[in-house]
């Protein structure tokens, strides 16, 4: 390392990875349905997705986490995302692919991607 | 990318109580369960929690466990990390709230404590040199070498207030300056990490928890002063902190923080480790530069001080670990802001290392100024088995004291000396009614006794009389006369003695003179030690009403004192009797009672 510049990046790399460490300032959170039928329809690399992009963005208020069946078990994978002081969103049949737009939509811009929502796929059955 | 890190304490408590074994389970667990490529587990340094280890954290919940053995890790794993289900059961009690799970920040153990020094022990890698940068490390030896000059280093930890925290509180930037003002030339950095008061710990914590904080602030001392080397001093019995510092300074020199023109600068710097064989005398900072040297450890007489004649006869700066790992924070955060903690003279925070009759035993940092009944009651958590508090030792061998009536006192460097005591390095050691005080100040004579060494009369002989007048009036043979020459050696000591161990050996007995010479005179005149540890002076015996003639203590008396026939009371020979205790913890009826 030659320069101030250089440390200031390789601080701002290793802060991603470690910005799940932060105490109480975690004010999003995602959750993944990791039950047997969420693991079987594909959850892992959903879930896995998640904590990529969230790092990728720095995003140190947003944690990822996991959870049990909650029951629509056709529907999985299925991820719920809680902003305070919103109501809870809950995507369904979530695939990696559909990770980046939900991040950059949802959690950075605030706007739910309605299309992923179990609202939606609702109505389409 | 790991969405969820295990943090495993690796400090030397809960390394003794096997935090090992538990990272390797949790490893095992991990692989098991598919889970090894997204959750990663991390040995740290110390929570502070000592009392409740092995300690393992959570994230990104933050859920705190406490005394987890390897048994606990396939539910954690199966429970919390593959369903993401807490393991309730195994949480610190003071965390579990009805429906949620309270932050650390809010029990009582962490609310009152404020981490400067240790901010990032329990909370980064130490091992990983990129986790100490992600906290902001080498930021400030960068700006240091970028933006300020070496007056304006040294003016801003002037004005930070900092004070050395090794014990004798001498201003860090009047220091540096001293050092500073010497012609050029070879000039050197030291770090005292030479911790040796009983029960003292906060040193070995940074150093496990956070090596690099000290290699960073060293730095920036070699800069403020002119010098390109420096030595870390440390105990070989440290085995956990000096292989975490070989680590730390490896990987520094990897990344060109530490070495050859640092940041493209003209400024060169590097560090190398020197093991202390663990006389207490090498903390005492001439004696430390003498066995740096090569030479046995004995202190030389000051004039001249280090700044302008230390190791190898150059200018040094010689400074304690805890100092240093304040100087990168008050670099980047400014003086203003550590000049606002604290009180009027003391500065910033303190980190003390509680032991002794306390349910929290471990490590805190408070603000200065905060009273000790703040530490003991609240952090603390009170005395166990409901005893009272008695006293509590602050400074090690070199301190003294401080009775409950103090207990309100804020703690800071001036009101711990007005009150007979010192700030020393930390160590601070409660004590409950059980404990006898002539019997403690024995307990440090003997240390400073067998530590002495022996360059000077004062100590060599003093210390090893004070003792034999402590020991005869332990075993009840002291009188009235020995008090006052005892009190009156102190002060000779105290004037004469070469070094500052032996000019504050004294202090235990002078301290306990001062608020419990009750106590003295309770061993002298009634012959009696009313704490019941004196073994000479207390007799155990049977009460002939409530034996029941069981047998069983005199079947357990190693001595053979207890004689009686089956189902009388029994009677002990007061002769035969070496007042072991056994008979006591093996009557069921507590009929045996020490007075």
């Amino acid at each position: 390392m030659k320069s101030l510049a250089e440390l200031q990046k390789l601080r701002e790399e290793m802060q991603g990875k470690i910005g799940i460490r932060h105490d109480g300032d975690t004010s999003i959170r995602v959750v993944v349905g990791m039950a047997t039928c969420g693991i079987a329809a594909g959850a892992r690399p959903v879930l896995q997705a998640f904590t990529e992009e969230v790092a990728k963005r720095g995003l140190n208020h947003v944690a990822v986490g996991q959870t049990g069946c909650i029951g629509i078990c056709q529907y999985e994978p299925v991820v719920e995302i809680y902003v305070p002081g919103q109501e809870k969103v809950t995507y369904v049949k979530v695939t990696p692919d559909m990770v980046p737009k939900i991040v950059a939509q949802h959690i950075v811009n605030g706007q739910p991607v309605n299309e992923y929502t179990i609202g939606a796929a609702g109505a389409v059955n | 990318m790991y969405r969820s890190h295990v943090l495993v304490c690796g400090g030397t408590g809960c390394t003794s109580s096997g935090s090992a074994r538990i990272i390797s389970a949790f490893e095992k667990e991990l692989e098991s369960a598919g889970l090894a490529e997204e959750v990663k587990v991390i040995r740290t340094g110390c929570f502070g929690l000592c009392a409740l280890g092995p300690i393992v954290v959570v994230y990104p919940e933050g859920a705190f466990y406490s005394m987890v053995k390897p048994e606990d890790v396939p539910e954690i794993v199966e429970e919390h990390l593959l369903k993401g289900r807490i393991v309730k059961r195994l949480l610190y009690s003071e965390t579990v709230a009805e429906n949620s799970i309270k932050s650390l920040g809010e029990t009582q153990f962490y609310k009152k404590q404020l981490r400067v020094a240790l901010r990032n022990c329990g909370v980064i890698n130490p091992e990983d040199i990129n986790e100490y940068i992600a906290y902001d490390g080498y930021m400030a030896l960068g700006k240091v070498l970028t933006e300020m000059t070496p007056e304006d280093v040294i003016k801003c930890i002037t004005d930070s207030g900092l004070r050395g925290r090794g014990g004798g509180g001498f201003p860090t930037g009047r220091k540096w300056a001293f050092a500073a003002a010497q012609p050029k030339g070879v000039k050197y950095v030291c770090c005292n990490a030479d911790e040796g008061d009983p029960g003292a710990f906060m040193d070995r914590s940074v150093l496990e928890g956070d090596p690099h904080v000290v290699l960073e602030a060293m730095a920036i001392a070699g800069y403020a002063i002119g010098a390109q080397q420096g030595y870390i001093y440390v105990r070989a019995e440290y085995p956990i902190a000096v292989k975490r510092l070989e680590i730390a300074i490896r990987q520094a020199r990897e990344l060109g923080l530490l070495g050859q023109n640092i940041f493209g600068t003209d400024f060169s710097f590097d560090v190398d480790i020197r093991l202390g064989a663990g006389a207490f005398v090498c903390g005492e900072e001439t004696a430390l530069m003498t066995s740096i040297e090569g030479h046995r450890g004995e202190p030389r007489p000051r004039p001249p001080f280090p700044a302008v004649k230390g190791l190898f006869g150059k200018p040094t700066v010689l400074n304690n670990v805890e100092t240093y790992a304040n100087i990168p924070r008050i670099i980047l955060k400014g003086a203003d802001w550590f000049a606002s903690m604290g009180t009027e003279k003391s500065k910033g925070t303190k980190v003390f290392a509680l032991g002794g009759k306390i349910h929290n035993t471990g490590l805190v940092e408070v603000p200065m100024g905060t009273t000790l009944r703040e530490i003991v009651e609240e952090i603390g958590g009170g005395i166990p088995g409901g005893k009272k508090f008695k006293a509590a030792q602050t400074g090690g061998p070199s301190g003294g004291c401080i009775p409950a009536e103090h207990l309100d006192v804020p703690i800071d460097y001036d009101n711990l000396i007005a009150i007979g005591s010192m700030m020393g390095s930390g160590g601070l050691i409660v004590m409950d009614e059980d404990t006898c005080m002539v019997d403690i100040a024995k307990f440090f004579l003997e240390f400073t006794v067998d530590e002495s060494c022996g360059k000077c009369t004062p100590c060599r002989v003093g210390t090893k009389r004070l003792y034999e007048m402590l020991d005869k009036i332990t075993k009840g043979k002291g009188t009235l006369e020995d008090l006052d020459r005892m009190e009156a050696l102190c002060y000779y000591i105290k004037e004469n003695a070469l070094c500052g161990l032996g000019q504050t050996a004294p202090n235990p007995v002078l301290s306990t003179l001062r608020y419990f010479r009750e106590e003295y005179l309770a061993h002298i005149v009634d012959k009696r030690c009313p704490a019941g540890v004196c073994k000479a002076l207390l007799t155990i015996q049977i009460l002939p009403d409530k034996c029941k003639g069981c047998t069983l203590c005199a079947r357990n008396c190693p001595t053979g004192a207890i004689t009686g026939e089956l189902k009388k009371p029994h009677v002990i020979d007061p002769d035969k009797c070496v007042k072991c205790g056994v008979c006591m913890e093996k009557c069921r009826f507590g009929a045996i009672v020490k007075k």
